[in-house]
């Protein structure tokens, strides 16, 4: 059966970037994916665009081109991914300058747009949030952007255009990976089964290093060799939707059968039906056994017919929000601690700073889990106050922190380390839209 | 004993709602496991943390239990005032919860 293999060279945007150049120089791979886009980064990356039309894409875009598409233009191998973001063309205009740069003559490179719905979404009425009552519309002036999770269809074209790099906004993550396989195998769109098996293995690749024993090492419970040098996976991925995973041979970090349990459910809530642009995937079936180290054989998944509405992403300016650390240590740390939070309290409804959400915690003792997993915190030999709050100003919410930051010279004894920050939050909401609503483009750039 | 010595875990977000999968080391634990890790339970380890339901779906082919935390995420990752708006330390707090010794 024809197999083909596909690596994931980024998990994240800001992710380490040699182990996608080791996957090109020696993972013997015909497809690359990165995907870089979390949710609300094209919200920023739209704000960029508004104040220069040239950006609003990944800011790593540059550099990841510079590493790789050599190695790849060499191997013929084809890079897709989402750093477009909200500027697919530019990214595109980019990344034909770094081939250029590099004395790549021939490349075909792909900017594949129409996830961008915001006109559409504020123009036609009552768009529903998923999350809270009332619709896009009520968001007014403080929307920023709306951007459709699309399929593999644009992508696909992208692929059946000839394009050697093909660089995408929106689209679901493993739409980056199924889209390599509905193109080599010519699967058909309503072939469910197989859809939902390549979502899988699109899941499994999504995250790149969290698959191949980042996120996973517990020591003494779950051991992993070498994640300074962490090697990113790659599917060898056969026609009829089944997969071997594994990883460049001598990199680092280990593929298991439990690190790949682990990323299949990692984001799932139900397992029988994972929404996709495409398909609903269906992953209780999905099978891992390791046929030797490093390799993991998968089976099983399937999947229903594509749901009739597209999950959109809507970027809004939500709130201020200010805060402010200081550390104490040594012999009675947690009751100066506490001390310092009273103060603060005290502080912010002195000078009256209005908030509408605050935290007041000490990082080492209840910050991530309330009522705090510690015995005895007397005996903590240091501790970090944070006080977070949300308000209504850039004003207000440099406020807090200052608070914090005075306990220097007007706290408790011994306060060091004081840092303080307040920002604007871009949040996101959800909505959906038929699926016949949006449609991709594809638009080319060649070196 | 502590739920780590039978079992991982890893923490995924999705908006307000915080998912963690329960994986045992022996897919032969995957039956004890489903007994003494339920919804319930799982709420009840999480105190306030938690605002909305908590469910539970069973893969017994993996030997795996996924809990969906609904409102556990302080509003989601976009907005939330936790230090760990993702709640990836999530799952490391589940793994010490209580279930009674393994015979």
């Amino acid at each position: 059966m024809r197999t083909i293999r596909i690596g994931s060279g980024a998990g994240y945007s800001g992710d380490r970037i040699e182990p996608a150049v080791e996957l090109a120089e020696r993972g013997d791979i015909q497809y690359l994916g990165f995907e870089c886009l979390a949710e609300r980064t094209i919200a920023l990356a739209q704000g960029e665009k508004l104040k220069n039309p040239e950006s609003g894409f990944d800011p790593l875009l540059e550099a990841r081109m510079q590493a790789v598409l050599r190695p790849c233009a060499e191997k013929g191998i084809r890079i897709i991914t989402n750093m477009g973001a909200a500027n697919p063309q530019g990214a595109a205009r980019v990344t034909a300058a770094v081939a250029d740069r590099l004395g790549l003559r021939g490349l075909k490179i792909a900017a594949v747009s129409g996830d961008d719905v915001l006109d559409r979404v504020l123009r036609d009425g009552d768009y529903a949030l998923l999350e809270r009552p009332g619709t896009v519309a009520s968001l007014g002036d403080s929307i920023l952007s709306a951007n459709a999770y699309m399929g593999a269809a644009g992508i696909v074209q992208a692929l059946g255009g000839g394009a050697d790099v093909v660089i995408t906004g929106r689209v679901s993550d493993p739409a980056l990976f199924l889209a390599p396989l509905i193109h080599e195998f010519g699967w058909e769109w309503d072939d469910w089964d197989r859809l939902g098996k390549g979502t899988v293995v699109g899941h499994v690749l999504e995250c790149a290093g969290q698959v191949t024993g980042g996120y996973f090492a517990d020591p003494g419970y779950k051991d992993v060799p070498d994640l300074a040098r962490l090697g990113f996976p790659l599917a060898e991925a056969a026609e009829d939707g089944s997969a071997v995973l594994t990883k460049v041979e001598g990199s680092g970090g280990r593929i298991t059968v439990a690190t790949c349990k682990e990323q299949l459910m990692y984001e799932l809530l139900d397992p029988a039906s994972y929404l996709q642009p495409d398909v609903v995937a269906d992953f209780s079936s999905v099978r891992f056994a390791e046929t030797e180290p490093n390799r993991i054989a998968v089976s099983g998944g399937t999947g229903r017919e594509r749901p009739d509405t597209l999950k959109v992403s809507v970027g809004y300016l939500d709130s201020y929000v200010g805060e402010g650390q200081i550390s104490y240590a040594g012999a009675g740390a947690v009751a100066r601690a506490r001390l310092a939070l009273e103060i603060v309290r005290e502080r912010l409804k002195l000078t009256r700073v209005a908030t509408t959400e605050t935290r007041f915690e000490l990082i080492g003792v209840d910050a991530v889990h309330k009522g705090g997993l510690c015995a005895d915190p007397a005996e903590i030999p240091e501790v970090r106050i944070r006080v977070v709050g949300r308000t209504q100003s850039l004003a207000e919410a440099v406020r807090i922190g200052n608070e914090v930051e005075s306990l220097y010279t007007n706290g408790p004894a011994g306060g060091g380390g004081a840092w303080k920050q307040a920002r604007q939050v871009v949040a996101v909401v959800s909505t959906l839209i038929p699926q016949d609503k949006v449609a991709a483009a594809v638009s080319y750039e060649v070196t | 004993m502590k739920l780590r010595e039978l079992a991982h875990a890893r923490t995924g977000d999705k908006g307000d709602t915080s998912q963690i999968s329960v994986i045992a080391f022996d897919p032969g634990d995957y039956a004890y496991l489903a007994e003494h890790v339920t919804a319930d339970r799982v709420r009840a380890h999480f105190g306030e943390i938690v605002q909305g339901k908590v469910l539970r779906y069973e893969l017994p082919g993996l030997g795996a239990l996924n809990f969906v935390l609904e409102g556990a995420l302080a509003g989601g990752v976009t907005r939330s005032l936790s230090l760990d708006a993702h709640g990836k330390c999530l799952s490391s707090v589940l793994l010490e919860m209580e279930v009674p010794e393994r015979q």
